[in-house]
């Protein structure tokens, strides 16, 4: 089911939730709704839904103005945060309820319900009661209930906020062969760009209300539209530095600025994996001083001092780590390959630049 | 070192008692005076109102119940509790659900105001009816002349009962129906569910307790009341005396039948006091049970580690 808001805002008295958003979700689609809280991804999912409706602008699914249509009409499956499971009814009766509305035979009923717990992999807790359940099967019953009356687009709110960090990571990847197995459009909430980054197939960044970029995980990534999704999406260097003769400088650091004017504040940013770390404390310009490592599964973070106190965060593989020989207290020297100037949280990004090192006591970085 | 112990040992001559708990001669006056309280005001006068209405046997004390006027007594209580009582459930469950799942203006004013009758003493809630309904009252000129009666008849009962006992439900259903929140109403709604069948279906059943415990309430009291009812009824033997009345009339006649009768009726009273505090005792468990499971919070730990997996589709 194709779905398109175009120009879609909401207010709640003075406030403004959701501000003049327009985006298309493709049929099939496994979208996810990214930004922090607060930033209008719920609301635009109950809109979606019908359980909000906008202050201005429209709402289609299949090109089909669906403003004024109940949400009882729409035929959407929705997962709540916190699952909502009707705590009176058993299992069985949770994921039949949508059904027994539509006056479904009960011979049927009993077959789809019966399908539904088998393929999320609940069968035998049709008795029980969602009190009963743990927090992962309770959000199995709910997408279970969701997709029984068979809707044509599914909408789950926060749909792993509840759940611990181990089930989590199961759930996720449990979606994404839910999906492709069942090929329903699905649109989900999230706060957790990790999470989004992994699940979807499409994000869609909002925050304050706006929509900040819609893309692929790796478009958002790569090639954040603004300095907002570059810093909320993965993890950004950033540095307020001052032009002075052409060159940008914060502590020892430089980058060459030649055609701004003096004094000007200019932020740079650099991805961690932007930045080289050489056990040779000469190599590279930089010289500086391995302060503390964290490990982070496959990956290592490396907080490496500069004399002048700054701090520069690096990633590399556990294996560089291991190759380059490096450890906490130890004296390094960096590079910083590339790097972006950024212009404030709505204006555009500048084009990446890329670094070149001519040695210690040359310029840091070259266009 | 021997000081040290001994302070220690004063401190600590029996072995379970906590540091900020009470000497026990102090733990067992509260308790006895709390229990011979009991004893003295409740359990006596209860037992007493048993032991009168049945002293002269069992079947004087038929007879008095059997009486064509205490028959007539108990009918009409059981008409006005019959009246007011789906009255208030129903609007107890508006009310209740107006101020659990809305927000508006003035919500802090309607919630005073349910409880306004609680406030209020019975007999000028009774006047408050006669000033409106009365022949002198408001209405009355416009009610004399198309023949309406209200006051000093059983419209007037029922008003006046139906007003005092208007906050019970509503009071038992507002934190139910708060801790329940709105969202399982929202998912039947996305399931298709019309408003009708989200609260048949969900709404009510999740707090079904709480209603009846607020329904065993509002009739203990609607078939109890005195004060208000008194004030409106007239006291029209065989007509406009409902049994809490009865008891009065015949307890005042003072010969020694009617002593008897006035604890028959009295007795009947204090059996329904006695099944409405068993009932409640129960309906209390439950609807705490029903007001937990509405607050616990789903991230609580698993009872099972879920085994996920997706059985991949045989094409």
């Amino acid at each position: 089911m194709s779905i398109q808001l175009s120009n879609v805002s909401k207010q709640f008295g003075d406030v403004v939730a959701v501000n003049n958003v327009s985006f298309t979700v493709q049929e099939g689609e496994l979208l996810g709704l990214l930004g922090p809280s607060g930033g209008g991804k719920t609301t635009v999912l109950r809109m979606i839904a019908g359980l909000e409706l906008p202050t201005s602008g429209d709402i289609l699914v299949r090109g089909k103005r669906v403003n004024d249509i109940a949400v009882q009409q729409r035929n959407i499956g929705f997962v709540f945060q916190n699952y909502a499971l009707f705590k009176t009814m058993n299992v069985f009766k949770n994921v039949a309820f949508g059904l027994k509305i539509k006056k479904w035979k009960k011979a049927d009923i009993k077959n789809r319900v019966a399908e539904l717990l088998e393929l999320l992999g609940l069968d035998g807790l049709e008795k029980r009661f969602p009190h009963q359940l743990s927090g992962g099967q309770r959000q199995r019953v709910a997408i279970a209930r969701a997709l029984a009356p068979q809707p044509s687009v599914l909408l789950l709110d926060e749909p792993f906020g509840a759940v611990d960090a181990k089930i989590r990571q199961e759930l996720r990847e449990w979606l994404v062969r839910l999906h492709s197995d069942l090929n329903v459009t699905t649109l989900f909430v999230t706060h957790d760009q990790e999470e989004a980054m992994e699940v979807s197939n499409r994000i869609v960044i909002f925050s304050r209300g706006h929509l900040e970029q819609i893309g692929s995980p790796r478009e958002v990534y790569e090639e954040p539209s603004n300095e907002f999704v570059a810093r909320f999406i993965g993890v950004m260097n950033v540095l307020d530095t001052e032009v002075r003769g052409g060159v940008a400088r914060v502590g020892e650091l430089e980058f060459p600025a030649p055609e701004r004017r003096d004094t000007r504040q200019l932020r740079i940013g650099f991805r961690p994996f932007a930045v080289q770390v050489s056990p040779d404390p000469t190599q590279y310009r930089y010289p500086g001083i391995i302060r503390h490592t964290f490990f982070l599964g496959i990956l290592m973070r490396v907080e490496i001092e500069l004399p002048s106190g700054l701090i520069i965060r690096a990633r590399m593989t556990k294996e560089e780590y291991a190759q380059l020989g490096l450890h906490e207290g130890q004296n390094v020297s960096i590079l910083i390959r590339s790097y972006r100037i950024l212009r404030g949280e709505d204006e555009p990004l500048s084009p990446e630049i890329t670094a070149v090192d001519k040695g210690p006591g040359a310029y840091g970085a070259d266009i | 070192m021997e000081t040290d112990t001994k302070l220690l040992r004063r401190g600590g001559d029996t072995k379970s008692q906590r540091g900020t708990e009470e000497s026990p001669f102090v733990k067992w006056l509260l308790i006895t005076i709390a229990l011979g309280f009991v004893v003295v005001f409740l359990l006596l006068p209860l037992v007493n109102v048993f032991w009168q209405s049945l002293a002269h046997g069992l079947a004087v004390y038929w007879e008095s119940l059997v009486d064509s006027d205490t028959r007539s007594a108990i009918k009409l209580t059981l008409l006005i509790a019959g009246i007011s009582v789906p009255l208030n459930l129903l609007f107890g469950v508006a009310a209740a659900w107006a101020i659990a799942k809305f927000n508006f203006k003035g919500k802090p004013m309607l919630i005073s105001l349910i409880d306004l009758p609680f406030a209020i003493s019975p007999v000028v809630a009774g006047l408050m009816f006669v000033v409106l309904f009365g022949r002198q009252g408001f209405f009355g000129e416009w009610l004399d002349t198309h023949e309406i009666k209200i006051i000093f008849a059983v419209p007037g009962m029922v008003l006046a009962t139906v007003f005092i006992t208007f906050p019970f439900v509503a009071r038992e259903l507002i934190p139910v129906m708060e801790a329940t929140g709105t969202e399982q109403e929202q998912a039947a709604l996305t399931l298709g569910a019309s408003g009708w069948q989200t609260f048949w279906h969900v709404t009510l059943p999740s707090v079904r307790w709480g209603l009846l415990y607020g329904v065993i309430l509002c009739n203990a009291r609607a078939m109890g009341e005195f004060g208000a009812v008194s004030v409106v009824s007239g006291h029209i033997t065989g007509q406009t005396d409902t049994m809490p009345l009865r008891v009065e009339k015949l307890y005042q006649s003072a010969s020694a039948a009617s002593m008897t009768a006035a604890f028959a009726v009295a007795s009947l009273l204090a059996l329904l006091a006695l099944i409405t505090l068993v009932v409640k005792t129960f309906l209390e468990w439950r609807t705490q049970r029903e007001f937990a499971l509405a607050q616990r919070s789903v991230s609580e730990t698993p009872l099972l580690a879920p085994s996920i997996q997706v059985p991949s589709r045989q094409q």
